[in-house]
């Protein structure tokens, strides 16, 4: 089996015709479906939460395929990637669709994520940084460990919201800090 | 009271009638008076003129050497008042030939007059009656005695009047209709199989000479004479050469012909016999006879405002050979070049033969105009269906060379024997039916068999055990 770095290719990875955008809608609504999960499992085990439409993404080509058709063409990179976005499963990060955030767990998902990991470490009616939920002693070894900056400011929020937690200015400039009260 | 046919007194023709007809059925007799010729039985009071044998596509059938030059549409034919049994022809098509008049309704029946039973044509009337009038062409044709049947050995005669309801131009018509029947087509053939016995006879005369005076007056006259006569000669042999040259040239269209029937009724050879040259040749010949296809073509000027539905039906005749050889389907563009090579001269139009295509919806042939979502436009028979060619793709795609690097336009050519154009159209087709999925590469189009209908959402890494995702898996493998 094929592997991208300690990622399980699927069989389909060396099929030609799954690197072209195919113009028959059945055929294409099928394809993007497999895209999508492709993308998603991807993203979650090599915990990569943002593609960048410009850059190298190493699952978007294939270099077993040597007809060179192994590589998906921009058209069908927005493609597939909006697709994600219309299932709430991505967001583009600013009107240019140039970048994308891949959410492999929803924002939901990572807000109960956080309400575990507080209750696992004893943290309620505490005070963290945002940086140490990130990347803090307690977080090694867990999904919150290397979370995008972006994605936990969205899930705190969503928990402040519902008046799990409160946020505010920190000491320093660019770091905000939490008071739990679940 | 008499036979409703002839003036025979019904005593006499009952006579007659009982003694031939003895076992008629009891319907037929009672369907006519005492007619004593087998054949004339009142149903057929419509065939006073011999049939014309029609195409399937409704053009008439031409015989050796007849070229059409024109047609009038909305034609009745009437017969003499004196045969009130024949009943007219209403309202059809009226080709002249080089032989004929071909009268041809819209019911698919078919009449023809031959020029050669004609003995008079009539000037137009000009009267005030005639002006309001639908135009009359008048001429008179031999018939038999008897019945009134158009007979070119028959002793009577009988005056047809035609009547011309349609838009076209009579006048141009009975022009026309006069330069044919003085042209005498149709005695040529007669002139050259006497011509060869005459010629033993006159050589066998030419012997002697008499010798003429060449000095004094007489003798200036005579060379005077003698060089007219020579300039007339000159002349006759010049215009000699340009008839032999047309004959020579109509030779040539009956060789080809000729060839072409042999060709086409030949079958394809069996047993031992046959070399590779032979058939080799034999595939050149039909190439070349081809494009020697259509001796008669259909011209602005003898079908005037009929030209495209008389090309249409023209078209829709020839088209059937190449259309065989092609498999049953090609492209216009094909059709475009073929069809104006055969005819030579008076080519026609790309408008013209989108025109006439079109016209096929109309009438009644067994070939349509196709047009395929990439704008492609094509010919095929009727009875084609895409079925037979989409299960050859089929096989074709599973083969394990094309499972693992797909098949383009023009290796579904070769392996389907039709031209890449055409292949690739029924490829496109293949694929919008969710047969095969398409591969783009800077070296163009490849089609795979498609797979995504196998491979499940849920569980990305599964292969299924009978599947052709397992046999795809297993080809590739295979080549590493």
């Amino acid at each position: 089996m094929q592997t991208l770095g300690n990622f399980k290719l699927p069989n389909f990875f060396n099929y030609p015709p799954y690197f072209t955008l195919q113009p028959v809608r059945d055929t294409r609504e099928k394809q993007v479906q497999l895209w999508k999960e492709l993308i998603l499992d991807y993203c979650r085990t090599q915990k990569i939460f943002v593609i960048a439409l410009d850059e190298e993404f190493p699952l978007f080509s294939n270099p077993v395929i040597e007809s060179i058709a192994g590589s998906l063409n921009h058209e069908a990179r927005q493609a597939f990637l909006s697709a994600l976005v219309s299932e709430g499963r991505a967001e583009w990060m600013h009107k240019g669709h140039r970048k994308c955030l891949i959410l492999w767990h929803r924002i939901q998902d990572w807000a109960d994520s956080i309400v575990q990991f507080v209750k696992d470490n004893g943290l309620e009616d505490t005070v963290m940084t945002v940086e140490e939920i990130r990347s803090g002693v307690e977080s090694r070894g867990t999904e919150l460990h290397g979370i995008d900056r972006t994605i936990l400011m969205r899930a705190l929020k969503l928990l402040e919201n519902k008046g799990k937690l409160v946020i505010f200015k920190g000491s320093s400039a660019d770091d905000e800090g939490i008071k739990f009260s679940l | 009271m008499g036979c409703t046919w002839c003036e025979i007194s019904q005593l006499e023709s009952l006579e007659l009638y009982f003694s031939i007809h003895y076992n008629i059925d009891r319907q037929l007799r009672s369907n006519f008076t005492f007619h004593h010729c087998f054949d004339q039985i009142p149903q057929m009071s419509t065939r006073w003129l011999p049939a014309a044998q029609l195409t399937a596509s409704g053009r008439p059938v031409f015989i050796l050497g007849e070229v059409e030059s024109s047609l009038l549409s909305g034609v009745d034919i009437e017969p003499d008042d004196q045969y009130p049994n024949l009943s007219p022809l209403k309202s059809g098509i009226l080709i002249l030939t080089t032989h004929r008049l071909i009268w041809i309704s819209d019911s698919s029946s078919a009449f023809a007059i031959p020029l050669s039973a004609v003995t008079h044509i009539f000037s137009p009337k000009k009267s005030i009656k005639a002006m309001f009038a639908s135009p009359r062409i008048r001429i008179q044709v031999l018939v038999s005695p008897q019945n009134g049947c158009l007979d070119e050995k028959g002793s009577k005669s009988m005056v047809i009047t035609i009547v011309v309801r349609g838009k076209t131009d009579p006048e141009a018509f009975l022009g026309k209709l006069w330069e044919a029947w003085r042209g005498r087509a149709w005695e040529t053939l007669k002139e050259e199989s006497s011509s060869s016995t005459s010629t033993d006879e006159g050589s066998s005369r030419s012997g002697i000479r008499t010798r003429s005076a060449v000095v004094g007056v007489a003798g200036i006259l005579r060379k005077e004479q003698e060089m007219w006569e020579s300039t007339d000669k000159s002349l006759q042999d010049a215009f000699q050469d340009l008839n032999a040259l047309m004959d020579k040239a109509k030779e040539m269209v009956m060789l080809a012909e000729k060839m072409r029937q042999k060709l086409l009724s030949g079958p394809s050879t069996q047993g031992t016999g046959t070399n590779d040259e032979e058939i080799g040749s034999k595939q050149e010949m039909q190439d070349w006879m081809l494009s020697v296809g259509i001796a008669s073509p259909v011209t602005k000027e003898s079908a005037g405002a009929l030209y495209h539905q008389q090309l249409s039906r023209q078209l829709a005749d020839f088209v059937k050979i190449p259309l065989e050889k092609a498999g049953g389907m090609i492209s216009l563009i094909d059709i475009y070049c073929v069809f104006n090579r055969a005819r030579g001269t008076e080519l026609i139009s790309p408008e013209d033969l989108l025109q006439a295509c079109s016209i096929w919806e109309k009438i009644d042939v067994p070939v349509m105009l196709r047009k395929f979502d990439s704008g492609v436009m094509v010919i095929q028979n009727k009875s084609y269906s895409d079925e037979e060619v989409l299960a050859r793709i089929n096989a074709l795609v599973l083969k394990p060379d094309s499972l693992r690097s797909g098949i383009s336009a023009s290796d579904a050519a070769m392996a389907l024997g039709i031209a890449p154009a055409m292949a690739k159209e029924h490829l496109l087709t293949a694929e919008s039916k969710g047969l095969l999925c398409r591969d783009i590469s800077p070296d163009g189009f490849r089609f795979y068999v498609n797979l995504f209908g196998e491979i499940l959402t849920e569980d990305i890494y599964l292969v299924k055990d009978y599947g052709t995702y397992g046999t795809w898996i297993s080809a590739v493998l295979a080549s590493r």
